[in-house]
């Protein structure tokens, strides 16, 4: 059984000299690198020097006064935690003077603190009582009649420095009357999480911890990422589950179901329910620190929404009904089966999701290709990310991005373009502060001043607010200071990337067509500004890209990946730490529903159908014939339903109807389908128009591997059983099954050693080996049996880095008179992609309803006042939302996310999509703005799909119930 | 909006995508995406547009096509 893992605190960071240095402690000697801490070298021997404001996640502070030792032939006695090792220094770490010094001070910590301890929720885990029982503390001279923080009134008059529990967060309390001011949440949130969101207010005795400026942690800037909860050493900052549930008494490492960061948590459980999710310390993607929707916005997974039982219907006007999982496995193969006889093998198809294991995505397109018999399998990053998949393809010859996230920690010149990570990719955001606030340059290029543009303590050289849509102009004016400036690092280009390719994209780039002033009047960014940002990335050192979907979610989405491919290449910034072209990954799992197979076009590991040697591995070790053609992306589904010659999918994990643009598109296209399947926790939007409900299983249920946006394979444990009585992948093996193609499999490892057999990359990768190292990053093969935290080092995975010529196409979608704003879509840091999950928790307090953000003078000139409700068109539909005025908008551009069905911001998005991928052009849509007071015809149709579509038939009562 | 509108315009964003490149290549290279990437039955819908609204495609996607057997 597993027990309550408890990661060892050596109470200051460890040191990256390589300098050693040996001294003393106690009579032992210890060989540690130089800078580290005497706490810390105790540490490294077992010895736990008592300690109250040190924890290893920040720096040391030196203010609780407990860890004080010895050192002969100095003068007093210094704290541990300040005062670094040095040769030969003799340490004593307990004598009668030190014992007597720490029961002072403690003593004097606990004449301020309440004695409720067998009440407290931090008992069993509260690290002031440890220490109370390490010195010895029998006592406490001073009674507690004096000045204090404890009681709201003082010998019968009110105690000003008394303050009540704070529990406006939804997720946990703060108690002021039981801090001991150590600053270790102040010091959490500034050096762990970045926000500066919390202060030590006042001097001496009136010191205490205040939220912004002393409001509810709620109405504070905290963005409740939990590091403070997890950094106080008493029960001050608690979470509420703790406070509810008590202790948990045992944990599993497993992987977050969020973004794409991929965070390693402790489940900390009793039974087989979830205390509380913690960080896990030594996870490679997140090393101890969490956002708010990982720590705390699981419980969706036992949302009373989620549906347990199989259902069916014939109609999707229908109620559903309840059935067995045989009848609904049974109805589904016949059902696929009867429309390929009809329509044909290419009739039906599937689509995988990028919010289940690898090896649940590999079965689901195993299912598609084997028992299908057609390559129709896509998957959502045909949404998102196809564009990079494409792009790094041709430029360096791999569908991923180059580093792992610890190597922004060496990065000089960070450039972000088209994302926005504090929001969507919150926990690597935070690494990516601390190394700013540690130096390094920034250039953010983004039509909105994201929140990373200026917070405390960073601020961007260059913000470039470009208009949506010119992406690959700007990158183009780049590329062109670059080479026209004399600033490419020929050395480097004429070792490591094709020449002819190079000469061709020098001659086209250098064209005064592509001059930031030739652009200006494009992006609408001052060519001067451009200049000094180009010349900052190509000479600040090392110079690393990081993006998300404002770049690929274009009609020129592929073009701009190669775009920035081009200038990483031309500036010597791939193949080392610090540099490199880095996707921010939308989905827990997007790369490794992607690395999986979940292309029409590709088997797992990026090799094309088309290919004999490859199709002939799989049709000796699938034993079926195999399809040599394509089959159809996501958007080709949608329009071959339509036309009729699409009748039949299966969708894993998704929810299409809420996700993908144009939604009357989407719904007439799955209106048309004969059979539509969906697997899921929820019924979502999808399911209103489905004829078979089966439902999936959580995170919390699986067993399996996620692999994050640095290639992590990270590992997923269940800490429960399936909740709805089995596996996803054992439901679609006994549909393949059923529909002729024998699939069984008795255990997830088995599909991973599948895996593993017929992908190069994922050769080496084996259950045994994750549990062995934490987590390998692919290619994990024999070249590389650890795996590979930095590709291309000493030469591109294609051979030679391929400069590819990038012309500037703008789009289609053109705004006029009738559709002067340009809408860009995104996501909100408390909610998480359709919502789904983060709608069914508490983070609602934070985001309760999608708002359209408008610039002050756009909401003038239409008589919008702030919080007014607006009606929103383009040219393919309408929808009611409430505006908010905001600042940080550009004139002429308006925003909003796609959190919540009601608002259908979809609704509005087109059918425009990347030239090569299809990925849907969500950025840039034409819109007009106007007051409203009524909704829109959408949202009353929706209302009525709401109730009429997911309604569950009555069971009738038998007698012996 | 027509049946084949989709179609119309990704063949045509494909071409103009490899536009800066010498003729002979850019044909080759629209080709070969549209091969690789393309659904069977896409293609054939190509090829109804190359009988019926040629003028439609821009020259290289049209040439593109021409390769692939199409029209």
């Amino acid at each position: 059984m597993h027990t309550l893992i408890k990661e060892i605190d050596y109470g200051t960071p460890k040191s990256e000299a390589t300098r050693m240095v040996t001294l003393e402690i106690d009579g032992q000697s210890v060989t540690v690198p130089e800078g580290t801490s005497i706490m810390r070298a105790a540490m490294e021997l077992g010895t736990k020097i008592p300690k109250l404001c040190a924890t290893d996640s920040m720096k040391s502070f030196g203010s609780c006064r407990l860890c004080l030792v010895e050192i002969e032939g100095r003068k007093g006695t210094p704290a541990s935690c300040t005062t670094p090792v040095a040769p030969g220094l003799k340490v004593k770490t307990q004598t009668d003077h030190l014992a007597d010094l720490r029961k002072g001070v403690m003593e004097l910590y606990i004449s301020d603190h309440p004695l409720d301890c067998l009440t407290c929720a931090a008992n069993g885990d509260c690290e002031l009582q440890d220490m109370a029982g390490a010195v010895g503390l029998r006592e406490v001279r001073y009674g507690y009649e004096g000045d204090n923080h404890v009681f709201a009134k003082n010998n019968g008059s009110e105690n000003f420095r008394y303050q009540p529990k704070d529990e406006s967060n939804p997720y946990f309390t703060f108690d002021p009357s039981k801090c001991i001011v150590c600053s270790r949440c102040v010091r959490a949130c500034e050096e762990v999480q970045g926000t500066f969101a919390l202060t030590i207010d006042g001097r001496g005795f009136a010191s205490h911890v205040s939220a912004g400026m002393d409001e509810d942690f709620l109405a504070s800037e905290c963005v409740s990422c939990g590091a403070c909860v997890q950094a106080c050493p008493t029960a001050t900052l608690t979470e509420k589950s703790i406070i509810d549930k008590g202790q948990p008494d045992h944990s599993v490492v497993t992987t977050c179901a969020y973004c794409g960061v991929g965070c390693s948590f402790k489940a900390e459980m009793k039974g087989d329910e979830v205390v509380r999710m913690m960080p896990y310390k030594d996870g490679g993607a997140n090393e101890g620190h969490s956002c708010v929707k990982g720590r705390f916005a699981w419980g969706y997974a036992t949302h009373q929404n989620r549906m347990l039982k199989p259902m069916l219907r014939e109609k999707f006007t229908d109620p559903w009904r309840e059935v067995s999982w045989d009848e609904a496995i049974d109805f589904t193969a016949k059902r696929f089966l009867e429309i390929q006889a009809k329509h044909g093998i290419g009739s039906i198809g599937g689509i995988t999701s990028s919010r289940c294991t690898n090896e649940e995505v590999y079965v689901v397109q195993k299912m598609i290709r084997a028992a299908f018999h057609n390559n129709n399998v896509d998957t959502c990053a045909r949404v998102c990310h196809s564009p990079t998949g494409y792009g790094l393809r041709q430029t360096f010859g791999t569908s991923a991005g180059t580093q792992d996230f610890k190597s922004v920690d060496k990065s000089d010149v960070i450039l972000i373009i088209g994302a926005n990570p504090t929001d969507a990719h919150p926990v690597f955001a935070s690494r990516m502060k601390k190394r700013l606030r540690d130096g390094a340059k920034l250039i953010v290029i983004d039509p909105r001043r994201t929140d990373i543009v200026r917070s405390p303590h960073i601020e961007a050289q260059y913000h470039l607010p470009l208009l949506p849509g010119t992406n690959v102009a700007i990158f183009n004016a780049f590329a062109h200071v670059v080479v026209t400036e004399g600033l490419v690092k020929r050395d480097y280009v004429a070792e490591r990337c094709d020449l002819e390719d190079f000469a061709r994209w020098e001659k086209f780039i250098s064209d005064p067509k592509n001059s930031p002033e030739a652009l200006e009047a494009i992006t609408g960014v001052l060519a001067a500004d451009v200049r000094g940002a180009a010349r900052l990335f190509a000479t600040g050192g090392n110079g690393a890209i990081y993006y998300g979907l404002g770049v690929t979610e274009h009609s020129q989405g592929s073009t701009m990946v190669m775009a920035m491919a081009n200038l990483a290449m031309a500036t010597g910034n791939i193949g080392r730490d610090g540099v490199g072209v880095n996707p921010l990954r939308g989905q827990n799992n997007v790369q490794g529903s992607c690395d999986m197979g979940s292309f029409p076009h590709e088997f797992t590991g990026y090799r094309h159908v088309a290919d004999n040697t490859v199709r002939d591995l799989f049709e000796k070790l699938w034993n079926v014939e195999l399809d040599a053609e394509p089959g159809l992306r996501i958007p080709n589904m949608f329009n071959a339903a339509i036309e009729g010659t699409f009748k039949g999918l299966f969708v894993q994990g998704e929810d299409i109807a809420q996700s993908d643009p144009n939604t009357k598109h989407v719904n007439s296209a799955l209106e048309s389908l004969e059979c539509l399947v969906v697997q899921d926790l929820f019924l979502n939007e999808t399911a209103a128009f489905a004829h078979v409900f089966l439902p999936g299983t959580s995170f919390l249920e699986k067993d399996g591997t996620f692999t994050n946006a640095e290639r992590r394979i990270n590992r997923v444990r269940p800490v429960m059983a399936p909740k709805q009585g089995m596996q996803e992948w054992e439901v679609v093996a006994r549909i393949a099954t059923a529909m002729g193609y024998p699939m069984g499999y008795t255990t997830e490892s088995e599909i991973m050693d599948e895996i593993a057999r017929v992908t190069p990359t994922f050769a080496g990768v084996s259950f045994e080996k994750l549990d062995r190292l934490g987590s390998v990053q692919w290619p994990c093969n024999d070249a590389a049996p650890e795996g590979t935290p930095i590709m291309h080092i000493g030469k591109f995975v294609r051979g030679k880095g391929r400069f590819m010529v990038t012309e500037f196409v703008p789009t289609d979608e053109r705004t006029n008179r009738f559709f002067p704003l340009i809408l860009t879509t995104g996501r909100i840091l408390s909610q998480y992609n359709v919502g789904a999950q983060t709608r069914r928790t508490a983070n609602v307090a934070w985001h309760p309803e999608d708002v359209l953000e408008i610039h002050p003078h756009d909401a003038e000139e239409r008589g919008i006042k702030d919080g007014a409700m607006v009606s929103l068109t383009s040219r393919v539909g309408a929808i009611t939302l409430r505006a908010v005025i905001a600042d940080r908008m550009p004139q002429g551009v308006v925003y909003t996310t796609f959190h919540h069905p009601v608002t259908g911001a979809n609704v509005i998005t087109t059918n425009n999509s990347d030239w090569a991928t299809n990925c849907p052009e969500y950025k840039v849509t034409a819109v007009q703005v106007t007051v409203s007071n009524r909704p829109s015809d959408w949202q009353a149709e929706w209302e009525q799909r709401e109730t009429e579509h997911k309604r569950v038939a009555i069971k009738p009562l038998v007698a012996a119930e | 909006m027509d049946q084949f509108s989709d179609i119309k315009r990704m063949a045509n964003q494909i071409a103009t995508a490899f536009a800066a490149y010498p003729e002979e290549q850019a044909v080759k290279e629209t080709a070969n995406h549209i091969k690789s990437f393309w659904d069977p039955r896409m293609r054939k819908q190509l090829a109804e547009v190359m009988a019926k609204e040629a003028s439609a495609l821009n020259p290289v996607a049209f040439a593109a096509g021409k390769q692939l057997g199409l029209g």
